[in-house]
């Protein structure tokens, strides 16, 4: 049953092995995509012609390594570009609501506290086509009333950015509001007794207090605007972001050049993910 | 020049409709200890945080050393406030977080650190700058705590029940200790709680506050001996109370039980006929007195001893009325032999015998 | 505190409303107009019906519609069955000592993106793929079997791609379940069943709801994994409003598709909020 209490041989064992198997079951497809990666073969599959380092650093006609891959490249710089602007400003938006929603009073707090949750369940293919629909009637307002166009109102890097702003930040605001509920506000008025001036409390006390939370918080809204795939497909321009990319090279066929981003990919979320779990257990007893 | 560092005069302050602070007027010599006891939610922590700038009166006036503080935010009002949970900075160390009242000052690093290392070796924690929060124990939280406010060397400092979250042996111990450290720092101590035996040990003077309001102001003696009040009868040490008729003023004598006549002090004007409250401490009353003592004498049953080393008390009966009564019980072996059943003679002398 | 006055108040709300006013409550209002709008023979843009008319008479598109809602409440009970044994194994079972480690383990995987994890498993499960090797190097088989695109491989990838949103509440709430209540119960003489129905399901019920409601959610949007693993007739409801969108470019009707999926999961997860009891925020805190 529990660590505490007996329990019979068959059942023990076999708990043991299906938890097994589910870590198996879920390990398995990443680690194929990996090793298929290093196979010296032309197709991403079994079986395995030998280890290479091809698929990252070739040159040639027929097989390209990334490192050479223009395509993939540039949606990569994309995909980066948008995922620090996504994170930047989610955070920024996501930390005022919470400190709006956990500080301060207003009338119609709680409807509006309702609507800031729901961009997390409203599916993002939604989002995506009623932020696409929106700017587009609003652009061609503009452009028929006064005969200016704006730029960012058409799919673009910048669409990108608010349409993925507009639910990450709901995500940062949980976070971030999680952290400050568990705010003692005796220490805010510690340090303005111990002289500090209002912004110098929030700069030495409330902002480090948080640290954690926005870390946190900062590197999944990074990972979750990196991998976005519903919102974005429908708001980009002429630069597409890596999911999307590889998403048409997928469903139009695959060679092992995709192992090797996926490669790269694991093996740098993986890290990030490490370095934000080790992070958080650390400032967990504060 | 005044001789007080701090004077509060009629302070009034109001939640809606309900008064946390009535009228409320004292004053603070320099370098005293002075505290404020009450029952929770007497509007004790309310006065505290008007005079720390926490909040503002509705009437009155606060003066620090003559100087009106109404409208001085608190970040520039010379006293400053050990928290009730101390609210030492956890992302910061010891040192840190004694260095930061300092730092707002602009006072030079070299400067500071010379006096954080003098008032950690002055609150008995020398080497300890580096230490994390989370790594000390509750005592010497509380001294970090106390060495980052006097770091800043305040006029007055204000204590909200620091004591309150340590357990009894370790309070017993910082009881001491913060009396030693006030004396030794000569810095004026204003300080609040609930438990009168911290009141009592460590204050030159207290305020015993109930309903938003001051009962009595005096020595800690005095509060014992001579309360002015039923409350502080009541609230300063054990007492036993009775519901009393003056029979007559000159002497002065109460009834109780419509028979049982007792010599008694009245501390407020009564007059013959008057109901009043008889008050007898536990620790007044003698068993088995000597024949020709004058003092009130009568017999009571026992009910009850309730072993508490020390604080042994006996629970009986009044002759045989009904009416209990609390007795100290000596444990120096003579009272032993004392069962429940027992019927014993008692007496009490006059003057320990208060009415109101 | 006393000295926040109006000023931090407006700091602070005024970027809220500009965000769920302009990213949120216009743009959906905006879908319903123009779900609402048909194009005339003269190019301008009318009031109509007739993009709901199309999708109840068009019998691929509602029967897309139901089929959607059903596999996504089948992959949000599957992705709990399989997922539950696991967290409390995590919590409850094994040495304290290794749990940390892996309930880290266990969430690795789903910060790599969707696409990789879907592509792992096509490179797995196709007629070309590592399966198939091993099935034929065996000798358990002569010819290839396709084991992707179908209805199974479909649902078998949305429940792994999900798996982590209904892990992670199922974790947090099986860990603030006190052991002692099962032990009490255990002492009492109730038997495993009883315990699980009683005692463990009731406490972790929030952490159920909010679990299936984001499981929920996710899948219904969802577009990579039918996409990708789903066979060519088993069409998504989501892939019928990108073909609106992308391939017809018939925006309007897209926007109908787009509302109606829209009251479809407010509906479901309004549903599973009054069945469970709880509400909205404390299901996403």
């Amino acid at each position: 049953m529990i660590r505490s209490l007996p329990s019979g041989k068959t059942y023990r064992y076999g708990y043991l092995l299906y938890v097994s198997f589910f870590y198996l079951f879920l390990f398995s497809p990443l680690l194929i995509t990996c090793v298929l990666a290093f196979n010296d073969s032309n197709f991403p599959g079994l079986p395995w012609e030998g280890f290479t380092l091809d698929w990252f650093f070739a040159d040639e006609q027929y097989r390209t390594g990334v490192f050479h891959d223009d395509r993939n490249l540039s949606a990569l710089w994309v995909s980066l570009q948008t995922a620090i602007a996504v994170s930047l400003l989610s955070l920024i938006l996501g930390t005022m609501a919470a400190f709006l929603f956990e500080q301060e009073r207003f009338p119609f707090k709680q409807p509006l506290f309702f609507l800031s949750l729901t961009p997390l369940v409203i599916p993002g293919v939604i989002l995506g086509i009623s932020i696409l629909l929106a700017s587009n009637t609003a652009g061609l307002y503009f452009e028929e009333h006064w005969g200016i166009d704006i730029e960012i109102l058409r799919p673009s890097f910048w669409l990108v950015v608010l349409g993925q702003m507009s639910f990450i930040s709901t995500f940062v605001m949980l976070v971030v509001s999680a952290r400050l509920k568990k705010f003692d506000p005796a220490l805010e008025e510690a340090a303005l007794n111990l002289g500090a001036t209002r912004p110098e409390v929030i700069r030495l006390i409330t902002i480090p207090y948080l640290k954690p939370a926005l870390i946190g918080a900062g590197s999944v809204a990074f990972l979750m605007s990196f991998e976005n795939f519903n919102t974005t497909l429908f708001l980009i321009g002429s630069d597409t972001t890596l999911p999307v990319s590889l998403y048409l090279q997928v469903r139009d066929g695959s060679t092992p050049l995709i192992n090797a981003i996926a490669f790269i990919l694991i093996v740098s979320t993986s890290l990030l993910a490490l370095i934000n779990l080790l992070a958080s257990q650390r400032h967990k007893d504060e | 020049m005044s001789e007080y560092d701090l004077e509060v005069e009629n302070l009034v302050r109001d939640f809606a409709a309900f008064r946390a602070v009535d009228h409320v007027n004292f004053k603070v010599e320099k370098g005293s200890f002075f505290s404020i006891l009450g029952p929770s939610g007497c509007g004790k922590t309310t006065l505290l945080r008007m005079i720390a700038g926490f909040l503002e009166p509705n009437a009155g006036d606060i003066r620090i050393r003559n100087e009106s503080v109404l409208g001085v935010p608190p970040n520039l009002r010379p006293v400053n406030l050990i928290f009730q949970h101390l609210s030492l900075f956890p992302m910061m160390d010891v040192k840190e977080n004694i260095s930061f009242g300092l730092k707002r000052r602009k006072i030079p690093q070299s400067t500071i650190d010379k006096q954080v290392d003098s008032i950690l070796e002055r609150v008995g924690l020398p080497e300890y700058g580096q230490k994390k929060i989370n790594q000390l124990s509750g005592g010497q939280k509380q001294r970090v705590a106390i060495a980052r406010a006097l770091v800043l060397e305040p006029s007055i400092l204000l204590l909200d029940e620091p004591l309150g979250a340590l357990d009894l042996k370790l309070r017993e111990q910082m009881k001491i200790e913060l009396k030693k450290l006030q004396q030794q720092v000569g810095t004026t101590f204003v300080y609040i709680t609930h438990d009168q035996s911290e009141a009592l040990v460590m204050s030159d003077q207290v305020a015993v506050m109930d309903k938003g309001a001051f009962e009595q102001i005096d020595t800690p003696k005095n509060l014992y001996a001579h309360p002015k009040t039923g409350f502080v009868a009541n609230f300063i040490g054990e007492n036993n109370s009775f519901d009393a008729t003056v029979s007559s003023s000159d002497p002065f004598r109460v009834k109780i039980n419509s028979d049982m006549e007792f010599n008694a002090r009245a501390m407020t004007g009564l007059s013959t006929g008057a109901e009043c409250q008889l008050y007898i401490r536990p620790e007044s009353i003698v068993i088995n007195p000597l024949q020709n003592e004058p003092m009130n004498k009568f017999s009571v049953t026992v009910k009850n001893v309730l072993f508490d080393g020390a604080n042994t008390k006996l629970l009986a009966t009044i002759g045989d009325t009904g009416q209990e009564i609390m007795a100290a019980l000596p444990q120096d072996k003579r009272f032993d032999h004392i069962q429940p059943g027992e019927r014993l003679n008692v007496g009490v002398y006059d003057d320990a015998c208060t009415c109101f | 505190m006393p000295y926040a006055g109006r000023l931090t108040l407006y700091f602070f709300l005024t970027p809220v409303l500009l965000w769920l006013f302009l990213l949120i409550v216009i743009p959906h209002i905006d879908l319903f107009v123009i779900s609402m709008q048909v194009e005339n023979d003269d190019g301008d843009m009318v009031w109509s019906l007739l993009n709901y008319q199309a999708f109840f008479e068009e019998k691929i598109y509602w029967m897309t519609f139901v089929r959607t809602a059903l596999y996504a409440i089948l992959t949000t009970l599957l992705t709990f069955i399989i997922t539950f044994p696991v967290a409390f194994y995590i919590t409850k079972v094994l040495s304290i000592k290794y749990s940390g480690f892996f309930t880290i383990l266990l969430l690795v995987p789903f910060w790599v993106s969707e696409l990789v994890r879907i592509y792992g498993w096509m490179i797995l499960l196709r007629e070309s793929g590592v399966f198939n090797h091993f099935l034929l190097q065996l000798g358990l088989i002569d010819v290839p079997i396709e084991m992707l695109y179908n209805d199974i491989s479909m649902v078998m990838g949305l429940v792994y791609t999900s798996m982590l949103f209904m892990v992670v509440p199922l974790i947090s709430s099986l860990e603030g379940l006190d052991d002692s209540l099962i032990e009490a119960a255990y002492d009492l003489g109730a038997s495993k069943p009883v315990i699980f129905a009683k005692i463990v399901i009731p406490y972790i019920l929030p952490g159920i709801t909010s679990g299936s409601i984001v499981v929920f959610m996710l899948t219904l949007g969802n577009y990579l994994t039918p996409n990708l693993m789903g066979g060519k007739n088993s069409l998504w409801f989501t892939e019928q409003i990108y073909n609106e969108f992308i391939a017809s470019f018939n925006w309007n009707q897209g926007a109908a598709f787009g509302f109606l999926l829209l009251v479809l999961s407010t509906f479901i997860i309004w549903l599973g909020l009054k069945l469970t009891r709880q509400n909205l925020s404390r299901a996403l805190s």
